[in-house]
């Protein structure tokens, strides 16, 4: 009924689908290269100021696996562009070997075969070590962190951010931008900001007073190094009271406000500053643009899309670096300064092979006590993946489908919502799942599984609402997460159509009837932005399933039918 | 329980408006009109005017919006997509300061906001923003 032909057209993809092993190299895997970790920490370009980003670490401490996505479409003047580029077009575009380490960090074909090889990636106590032995070479290193740090594990969650809080002022980080933050609420974000418990300055210039129209935050920190005063302009995810609960911080008010930022670049500028970086939460593709509208920015460290280039893109003038997410890589950005003005930048991608990189023990003991009063309660083990479950993707993930099927099962619906979150570590088949593991995809502030009756037209509504936020061909007005995952119906969509016309064959899966506009439909989902949504947390709702399930196991996602030219 | 509906429907209310032609906004000619009656239909110039809008608007009940236009008499807004078009006329006298004005409108649903600036030569100017009103809920 529903075809997975246009997946294959959508992706432009000569190679497999998942779990075909039609590669045949796998064996060449033997023959890799060894890694060290001189060799991934490497060396800096010339210059005099050093700049170390990591971004969208989502509270992960540990080393995770993390699968990049199979489809990542981009629309407008992104298409076809990075980082709209997906595995042999990545490859290609950055010269990366199949079946390389770095194709396992970037890519996501045979990703179970690579994460057996290569291992895990992250880990706070090996971010640690590089941000140590890059600091010994520059000591005057400016860590930058682009937020979404606070939350996404079940310590973040318990602690209300507290325990990334004081990890990442034992990292050393001198600034930080915002997202997910605000969702421990205002109340909370002022507590740590104000509380004197934070050492990186918070900046948000786009971060205004609801009622007043005023600053709430430091737009900028100047700091000298080196010789060199360096503005780093702050810019939170913009469109946070839309795309998050706005009752949870109500009296904020956020949006991309460039012509803002374009007056505070004038304003550090004629404050003296001779390099200029925007520490950004606005996605890659409002960055790109970002870059193209507002001149005197030497360079954007991107976030929130959680894509990683091995290389700068470089607009203009300005240069954006991606620094991936999860604490998968860690960016060293050198930059050349003479007479007062750049002149030149090297940018290496580090990528954290848990295996391969030591951890630093100081670290490793810190987040070992974060973690000590919940080790008992995460580590239990509440069943075994048959599948590779992960979250990235345009239209679906495979952890998705099992929450899916969990709010199917555990609510009786007839139909699943599950946010088009980007968040969230992957499962390798045949690996134990525990709490941890479920957290790890789950772990948030407005969790609560809700059970409600939605009509199709309702439902057409949503999902062109969605399609129109992730699809519009203007970068300005997407909030850069993925397509909402569905269970229990299926649709076809096309990007490239006009809005309200991007949907279409929504249709019941259970029964292989159209989606009727006037008829009712029993709807479970979470992660709704509504104040007083009831229902269990989402976490309980998975639980039970994967418990009775024992082994999850997701057969391939045929909802979704993709239109592509 | 079923608060959540309710709460849902009651957010997409615009965008359903917007999507399935629920009883619609301002007509294309009503905008036309009122666009006449301040130009008397002059042609007018994309340059010289700023029109700060969101792209995506917080709040489609309470929607800032700031307008400037130096040297300007008059600067009329309109919200292309709401049951009425006129949103108000800024008029600024010898002793304005700046022709800069700003306020906070209510937007019907996804639409144009319009802002025209009439000139003491007699020349107008224009400048215009897609403001999206949407159910949101899906950033991550």
């Amino acid at each position: 009924m529903i075809s997975r032909r246009h997946f294959v057209q959508a992706a432009m993809a000569t190679s497999a689908l998942y779990g075909a092993s039609g590669f045949g190299n796998w064996s060449r895997l033997s023959a890799q290269q060894v890694l060290s970790q001189e060799d991934l920490i490497g060396t800096g370009g010339p210059g005099n100021v050093t700049l170390i980003h990591v971004t969208d670490i989502h509270a992960q401490t540990q080393p995770i696996y993390f699968r990049e996505p199979e489809f990542n479409l981009g629309v407008g003047l992104a298409e076809g562009q990075p980082p709209h580029l997906v595995g042999a077009e990545f490859r290609a575009m950055y010269g990366i070997e199949q079946g390389s380490a770095l194709d396992y960090a970037l890519t996501y074909d045979d990703f179970t075969a690579l994460a057996r090889t290569y291992g895990k990636m992250g880990g706070l106590d090996r971010i640690a070590t590089v941000v140590k032995a890059i600091k010994a070479e520059r000591p005057d290193a400016l860590v930058l962190d682009g937020g979404d740090t606070w939350q996404g594990s079940l310590p973040s969650l318990r602690t209300r951010g507290q325990d990334m809080v004081d990890l990442f002022n034992l990292l050393g980080s001198d600034a930080m931008t915002s997202h997910w933050e605000f969702t421990l609420g205002s109340d909370r974000v002022r507590e740590i900001v104000e509380g004197g418990g934070l050492n990186p300055a918070f900046l948000g210039a786009n971060i205004f007073d609801a009622e007043w129209d005023e600053p709430v935050f430091d737009d900028y920190r100047m700091f000298e190094r080196g010789g060199t005063s360096i503005a780093v302009i702050g810019q939170a995810f913009p469109y946070m009271p839309i795309a998050n609960p706005g009752w949870m911080f109500p009296e904020l008010s956020f949006g991309l406000r460039r012509e803002r930022i374009a007056e505070v670049v004038e304003e550090v500028r004629a404050a003296g500053a001779e390099v200029v970086v925007l520490l950004s939460h606005n996605g890659f593709d409002v960055d790109r643009q970002f870059a193209r509208d507002i001149p005197g920015i030497d360079v954007i460290l991107t976030g929130h899309t959680h894509d990683a280039l091995p290389e700068p893109l470089q607009v203009g003038n300005t240069f954006l670096i991606a620094s991936g997410s999860h604490g998968k890589f860690v960016s060293r950005v050198d930059l050349d300064m003479q007479d007062g003005a750049l002149r030149g930048l090297t940018h290496r991608l580090i990528p954290i092979f848990s295996d391969v990189i030591t951890p630093d023990a100081e670290m490793a003991a810190a987040v070992a006590a974060t973690r000590a009063p919940f080790e008992a309660e995460m580590s239990e083990v509440i069943g075994t993946s048959g599948s590779l479950l992960y979250r990235r993707g345009n239209f679906n993930g495979t952890w998705d489908d099992v929450i899916c099927n969990a709010l199917i099962s555990q609510r009786d619906a007839q139909i699943a919502l599950s946010p088009g979150f980007r968040w969230g570590a992957a499962i390798l088949p045949g690996q134990e799942i525990t709490r941890e593991d479920i957290y790890n995809v789950t772990a948030m502030t407005y969790p609560n599984a809700y059970r409600t009756e939605m009509s199709g037209e309702m439902l057409k509504t949503i999902f062109e609402d969605v399609a129109a936020n992730i699809f519009n061909p203007d970068a300005y007005y997407q909030q850069g997460g993925d397509m909402v995952r569905i269970g229990g119906m299926g649709y076809r969509i096309d990007p490239a159509a006009e809005s309200g016309n991007r949907i279409s064959n929504m249709t019941l899966l259970a029964t292989g009837e159209p989606i009727d506009p006037a008829t009712n439909y029993v709807v479970a989902g979470w992660a709704s932005v509504n104040e007083g949504t009831e229902g269990p947390p989402i976490w309980e709702v998975v639980e039970d399933h994967i418990r009775e399930q024992g082994t999850v196991t997701v057969d391939p996602n045929a909802t979704v039918d993709v239109a592509a030219g | 329980m079923t608060q959540t509906r309710r709460q849902f429907v009651g957010h997409g209310l615009a965008v359903a408006a917007a999507f399935f032609g629920l009883p619609h906004l301002a007509s294309a000619a009503q905008v036309e009109e009122a666009l006449n009656a301040f130009t008397g239909g002059a042609d007018m110039a994309d340059d010289g005017i700023t029109l700060i809008a969101p792209e995506i608007a917080e709040n489609g009940n309470t929607v800032p919006i700031e307008v400037s236009a130096p040297g300007a008499e008059a600067i009329m807004l309109l919200a292309a997509g709401n049951p009425q078009a006129d949103v108000c006329t800024f008029n600024f006298g010898p002793a304005a300061g700046s022709s800069a004005a700003s306020t906070r409108i209510r937007l019907a649903g996804e639409q144009e906001v319009i802002a025209i600036a009439r000139m003491p030569d007699g020349s107008f100017k224009q400048a215009r923003q897609n403001v999206r009103v949407t159910i949101g809920g899906c950033g991550g």
